[in-house]
């Protein structure tokens, strides 16, 4: 039933290992040990595990957040074709952060001053649109997300939890990225909201977009979910399709 | 993996000694030197092997403590200082084939005028204080080799207009202006000659938030708006944050790490900026 059986993967890890050296505490932190695994195109995989388990530095290592220690990940862009991301120079990193590869956290990163309708704006902006077409695009999906039209000149600081993190998956989709990587989209976030992340998911999903999320509410992955891997103290315990 | 781009500054092992270097000290690393100052012949190593590129429409953030060597390096760059040895290229110089150290000082002064715009952290550096605002970018204008009085003062009134400062202060001397302001000035006359390559050295230091704040937005507004690459000296890991795309950061002189301004704030690697990060309020 896995549509992409033979294709190849879009993103595949092989004994990614990172660990965290303290100098000034002279501590050393192992968070992840040998973790592989692969993700194919459309394919929406999720992680879960306790906190402090490792998964987000797994995210933040394919994003580059993290710089890899150990092993690689090799993620195939439309630029630059295979590209192992533990040799990427940063400006291909930046390059494909702003093309193809997306990063919602559950924090909104804004820039100071800068409006909602900016915000998003600026993120099509980025990728060599014009002007016409960013306005058009970013009106689009700020309506699209239900975000009141009373907020889009507002400034997210003032912004509710649900607000500002579909404005941050707004920011992030906009792009259409090939590869969305979600880290707790849905924490700290009441029923209701949610279920409209839920739904964007599953829109996404239509749409034929990679994601690779972290998600600790594990009832909401298990019907989404094409496949998901547990984690325990920075390795996969437990990996295997949802509905088996 | 071919380089998909061409930087538009390529700094090569840059080099800035104060002093002779003596028999004990030489080749920049010794036990006779205590941080980067000699203790037998009192030579301060300011830069040592500095090596960095800037590319197209980016954002390169220096950050270190005070006498790292952060403000010597941007000084040495725009020619205010001699470098002790070290290349630098610049892609609209030459095609990027010459090293702007070697050339001549009518050179260096082309290359100042017309590829390079600097902002200095004290703005008595960077303006005549008791020339109006306008003259002062005029100035700039005339040194790039323009003398049409009209095509100066519409340029004038443009570029002060882009950073907000009203156009009936103009001819105002920037000695009467607030601290913003005067940087403000500088940015624009920074700016006069379309520069691809702005130098800023600490441009908000000493500034009250939210002036700061506009000196900022500014800044942020003119990167996205005319795509011109920055070099931005800062010991604010707040506004490097804000506005740099990569980091470098130095300290005694040296490059200790470089990279993506979230790589360097999350997953610090080298002590100091371990200690700079954990600083951050």
């Amino acid at each position: 039933m896995k549509a992409g059986e033979q294709v190849e993967p879009i993103l595949k890890i092989q004994g990614l290992s990172k660990s965290f050296n303290l100098h000034n505490l002279g501590k050393h932190i192992r968070a992840v040990s040998q973790v592989a695994m692969e993700l194919r195109e459309g394919e929406f995989v999720g992680i879960t595990g306790k906190s402090g388990s490792g998964k987000s530095t797994i995210l933040k290592c394919i994003y580059g957040t993290y710089r890899i220690e150990e092993g690689s990940i090799c993620y195939h862009s439309e630029k630059f074709g295979a590209v192992n991301l533990a040799k990427a120079t940063e400006r291909q990193v930046l390059y494909l952060r702003k093309h193809e590869i997306g990063y919602v956290s559950q924090f909104l990163n804004v820039m100071p001053r800068t409006t909602a309708r900016q915000l998003v704006t600026q993120a099509i902006l980025e990728m060599n649109e014009d002007q016409r077409f960013a306005d058009r695009e970013t009106e689009k999906i700020l309506s699209h997300f239900e975000l009141a039209q009373e907020l889009w000149d507002s400034y997210p600081t003032t912004f509710s939890g649900g607000e500002k993190l579909r404005l941050n998956i707004a920011r992030a989709m906009v792009k259409k990225p090939r590869l969305l990587l979600l880290d707790e989209p849905t924490a700290s976030l009441d029923h209701d909201s949610k279920l409209k992340v839920k739904q964007l998911i599953e829109q996404l999903i239509e749409e034929g977009t990679t994601m690779l999320g972290i998600f600790h509410d594990l009832e909401f992955m298990n019907n989404l979910c094409d496949r998901e891997y547990n984690m325990e103290n920075g390795v996969f315990s437990h990996a295997g399709f949802t509905d088996s | 993996m071919t380089d998909f781009e061409v930087p538009v500054l390529t700094v090569k092992n840059l080099n800035k000694q104060y002093g002779p270097g003596c028999f004990k000290c030489r080749g920049g690393e010794s036990a006779s030197l205590v941080k980067n100052y000699c203790q037998v012949c009192g030579t301060v190593y300011a830069c040592r092997n500095v090596s960095f590129d800037v590319f197209p429409g980016e954002v390169l953030g220096i950050v270190g403590e005070s006498g790292s060597g952060k403000s010597t390096l941007m000084q040495c760059l725009y020619f205010d200082q001699e470098v002790t040895s070290g290349e630098a290229y610049v892609s609209d110089y030459e095609n990027g084939e010459k090293n702007l150290f070697q050339e001549s000082s009518q050179q260096k002064r082309y290359i100042r005028n017309h590829i390079m715009g600097k902002v200095y952290q004290n703005p008595l550096l960077g303006l005549r204080m008791n020339f109006s605002s306008i003259g002062n970018i005029a100035e700039k204008l005339i040194a790039a080799g323009n003398n049409h009085v009209g095509m100066m003062e519409s340029r004038g009134t443009e570029l002060l207009n882009k950073v907000h400062i009203p156009v009936h202060r103009r001819k105002e001397a920037p000695k009467n202006f607030s601290g913003g302001m005067q940087q403000r000035v500088q940015i624009a006359k920074a700016l006069s000659n379309h520069p691809p390559l702005l130098l800023l050295d600490e441009v908000t230091t000493g500034l009250d938030l939210s002036v700061q704040a506009s000196v900022l937005d500014l800044i942020k507004g003119l990167q996205r708006e005319l795509g011109i690459s920055i070099v931005l000296v800062s010991h604010d890991l707040g506004v490097i944050r804000m506005l740099a795309d990569r980091t470098l950061v130095m300290l005694e002189g040296k490059v200790i790490e470089q990279g993506l301004t979230d790589r360097i704030l999350e997953d610090p690697q080298h002590p100091y900026t371990q200690l700079l990060v954990h600083s951050l309020l």
